[in-house]
């Protein structure tokens, strides 16, 4: 059985990642169509000479470093007042949130924008953006931080305010470092997931605001391009960097 | 200790409420109001957006977001439990076998997506290497229907089956396998006697984590799909974008939303623990 | 009794890890019927060598024989032998007459009701059929895995140390009650244990392990008194240390006065008395600065620290070891 569950696993993880990995090859042919011809860097080139591309990627780092921070600042905070004492409606709204089908999830802030904007003088833009991805956000970073919580020994808090600390300093200065390879960890989820955003983004985005994801969604329905499989290859490869790095932290 | 946990949760108590609850309040209130003149919505309050899904058009696109979300959720499973079943049990190197089932789980859903692109096309890697070989002549359809849409949620969400299957699996005592083996069961056996049952919790979350986002899936149905394949997730970001049709949006949306949260509290009630 | 004729025949067996030698070419036999324990530290190979039989571990080299078959190379199932686990390993998903008809699934389903019937009420289990094993008690646990493993009628019941995991009174309770339900099922039993009292009291042969290797086989008389190495000697009881001459505390007999001769006798000091209520425990220091303990019964109390006394022993209580 053992064989069998070799090979089974074999094929699965040819599926998960023989995809990327031929678009990543191809993304170094200099010919344009599927059929290899020779290595080439000139789609990486071409790709980051694009004014639009890399307005759009200057767009989505803004984007994604200002929601990673913002959300991890509050789902650190949430995930340690759930650490203290359980709160099963927080609790329940974010899983529900974890699982609200992001088309539902964008239409209704787009609604909630739209209502917004009658009795404040706001526009779409990369503000609603930002404030959308928070939202979304901050369940991975609560999910993430809490388990590193779990495994956190609470009479360490204690064993400091008998010392006279007070319950900020033992926060901030007993259980914040204990836990800070989690609250990276955290963060570098939300920078990836907000990185990745599609469909909210979308719904949400003004005219000035275009994405990195949307820039690529709109190329990608116009058909395939050697240019695009090479901005792809380096968002999966720094994405993938990222979620390495997260996954060490999270363990370690 | 109260006044700092309270304030603590403050700030998350606001995005929620104002990011998640009233925008879904807000759709809810949409789904039962009347379309506007010029798109937005105006009162009577009214059920005929709701009504409208007894339309078979619309039945049509709701059985089929089913079905399709059903099959992928069927074929995760059959893919996603030996390879969960693979991980808990490799002797060594588990925490990398692990990460490659969890790194395409965090990198770009919209790139992974566009790769299928790439190799299904008329152009693709597939048909030309098909052509080339001689086994064809001319370019198979492998993209835009049915077969690519569920190719891509299997491919998009398999890691989603993975991870709680390959979490209850991992906690199994691996002695109760040797008292199997004692008391007579053959492997096959223990893994459809012991295994699989003890597994139960893992496949009911992964199942939920698989058929939730299939059923309402807007990217993999619009890239792999094409405009043949349309599903209640590109019904309701049509009707909010070129349909202008708000209340029926909202109303699909509703629907959607609804069956989520019925499977929720189905899981939830039998497996409490999934909750975080 | 011979090697040809034993029940379960062990030759020769080891079993290596990288880095480690679990069992070191060990040779058993246990004849039919007998409840045989096997005795020693933890770390000792004990329960590899459990596993070996059982075929959840394969030998690096070495035999093992059952009743004429040759077990080793035989898949779990494929082997007549039942295990009870030390933490039980119930499947925690099946109720306790799942767990008890687990083995019987080739059993056409009238048979399988009756045999697990029958082993529930042997184990005064009837009426907790349909619990799960997180509703059990762990005395109840320890009967339910007991039944699971002898309802399929078994050659040869491997016991992990199955009473570790119960508290103590009950332990005691549940060892009583081992031996008898051995004796009525009439099954070969081979009892894993780190405990010398346990080994003891319900073997009907035993043998003491360590690092690998089987230092002495007998009846648990022939261990205690007839040790033949210092360690099976200090493993099964305590011992004072002359030199290589060992004198068990309760052969000890301490007096004021020189006793009469028969005897080999020394002088020493008190330093310490503990009452245990049948007994007490003497502690003293002889006047070559070594320590000696004796105990004596409760009734010959009366010394005190600092009392002067003599420490005298039949000369054929000493036992002499190589070193």
């Amino acid at each position: 059985m053992t064989r069998w569950l070799a090979a089974y696993a074999a094929a699965a993880y040819a599926f998960l990642h023989l995809p990327l990995l031929v678009l990543a090859a191809f993304s170094v042919n200099s010919a344009k169509s599927a059929v290899w011809e020779r290595f080439s860097w000139k789609w990486y080139a071409e790709a980051f000479a694009d004014r639009q591309l890399m307005e759009a990627s200057a767009n989505s780092l803004a984007i994604a470093i200002a929601a990673a921070v913002l959300s991890t600042v509050i789902g650190t905070l949430a995930a340690y007042g759930m650490w203290k004492r359980r709160s099963p409606v927080m609790a329940g709204s974010l899983y529900l949130s974890l699982v609200t089908p992001e088309i539902v999830w964008g239409v209704a802030l787009l609604a909630f924008f739209q209502g917004l904007f009658r009795f404040l003088d706001v526009r779409l833009g990369l503000h609603t953006v930002i404030a959308a991805h928070v939202a979304f956000s901050i369940a991975y970073v609560v999910v993430v931080v809490l388990a590193r919580l779990r495994t956190f020994d609470p009479a360490l808090e204690e064993a400091a305010m008998d010392l006279g600390a007070t319950e900020w300093q033992a926060f901030w200065r007993v259980t914040l470092p204990g836990i800070a390879p989690g609250v990276i960890a955290g963060a570098l989820l939300a920078f990836t997931v907000s990185m990745d955003d599609y469909v909210i983004t979308s719904l949400v985005a003004g005219v000035d605001s275009e994405t990195l994801p949307m820039a690529i969604y709109a190329a990608a329905r116009r058909g395939v391009s050697p240019a695009l499989n090479a901005i792809s290859t380096v968002i999966v490869f720094g994405l993938g960097v990222l979620i390495v790095v997260s996954e060490r932290l999270q363990r370690s | 200790m109260k006044r700092l946990r309270s304030l603590f949760l403050a700030p998350a108590w606001l995005v929620i409420a104002l990011g998640f609850w009233i925008p879904m309040g807000i759709v809810a209130a949409y789904s039962v109001l009347t379309r506007g003149m010029y798109g937005g919505v105006e009162l009577p309050i009214t059920a005929e957006s709701l009504a409208r899904f007894a339309d078979p058009l619309y039945l049509g696109i709701l059985a089929k977001s089913f079905v399709l979300a059903g099959i992928a959720t069927v074929l995760c499973a059959v893919l996603g439990f030996p390879l969960a079943l693979f991980v808990a049990r490799a002797s060594s190197r588990k925490n990398l076998w692990l990460s490659l089932v969890i790194l395409p789980f965090w990198t770009s859903f919209l790139i992974r997506t566009y790769a299928w692109v790439f190799l299904l096309r008329d152009t693709g890697l597939f048909n030309t290497m098909l052509i080339a070989t001689g086994a064809i002549s001319e370019p198979m359809p492998l993209l835009y229907n049915d077969g690519a849409v569920i190719t891509g949620l299997v491919y998009g969400y398999l890691p989603f089956f993975v991870l709680p299957v390959y979490a209850t699996l991992e906690r199994q005592d691996p002695l109760l396998r040797d008292a199997a083996a004692d008391l007579g069961a053959s492997p096959w056996a223990t893994l459809l006697r012991v295994t699989l049952p003890l597994a139960a919790p893992g496949i009911r979350a992964g199942a939920l984590l698989v058929f939730v986002p299939s059923l309402g899936a807007y990217i993999t149905s619009d890239l792999l799909g094409g405009s043949k394949t349309v599903l209640i997730g590109n019904l309701v970001q049509n009707q909010f974008t070129a349909g202008r049709d708000w209340p029926f949006g909202a109303a699909a949306g509703m629907v959607l939303m609804s069956v989520v949260a019925v499977l929720l509290v189905l899981l939830l009630r039998r497996d409490p623990e999934s909750l975080l | 009794m011979s090697v040809e004729q034993s029940f379960l025949n062990l030759r020769e067996l080891t079993k290596h890890y990288p880095g480690h030698e679990a069992v070191r070419g060990i040779s058993l036999q246990i004849q039919q019927g007998e409840f045989f324990s096997l005795l020693g530290p933890s770390g000792c190979g004990k329960t590899t060598t459990l596993r070996l039989i059982a075929g959840f571990e394969e030998p690096t080299s070495g035999q093992i024989w059952l009743n004429g078959t040759r077990l080793d190379g035989l898949k779990p199932y494929d082997r007549n032998v039942s295990t009870v686990f030390q933490s039980y390993a119930l499947f925690p998903h099946l109720t306790v007459r799942g767990n008890v008809e687990f083995g019987l699934q080739r059993k056409p389903p009238a048979e399988r009701e009756r045999a697990a019937t029958e082993l529930l009420a042997l184990l005064e289990l009837a009426g907790k059929e349909a619990r799960k094993p997180a509703q059990l008690s762990g005395g109840e646990k320890q009967r339910v895995a007991l039944a699971r493993s002898l309802v399929v009628q078994p050659d040869l019941l491997l016991l992990d140390e199955p009473l570790s995991a119960l508290d103590p009174k009950l332990r005691k309770q549940v060892r009583s009650e081992l031996k008898a339900i051995q004796r009525r099922v009439g099954i070969t039993f081979l009892f894993i244990t780190h405990d010398q009292e346990e080994a003891l009291s319900l073997s009907d042969r035993m043998a003491v392990m360590n690092a690998g290797l089987l230092e002495q086989t007998g009846t648990p008389r022939d261990l205690y008194l007839h040790p033949s190495t210092r360690f099976v000697a200090e493993f099964l009881g305590a011992m004072n240390w002359l030199g290589d001459c060992g004198i068990r505390p309760e052969a000890v007999q301490v007096s004021r006065t020189p006793p009469n001769g028969g005897s080999r006798a020394l002088r020493a000091t008190i330093i310490e008395s503990a009452f245990l209520g049948n007994l007490i425990h003497l502690q003293a220091r002889l006047e070559s600065g070594d320590r000696f303990t004796a105990e004596v019964r409760a009734a010959a109390d009366g010394f005190r620290p600092g009392d002067t006394v003599f420490l005298s022993w039949p000369v054929e209580n000493e036992r002499r070891f190589q070193r």
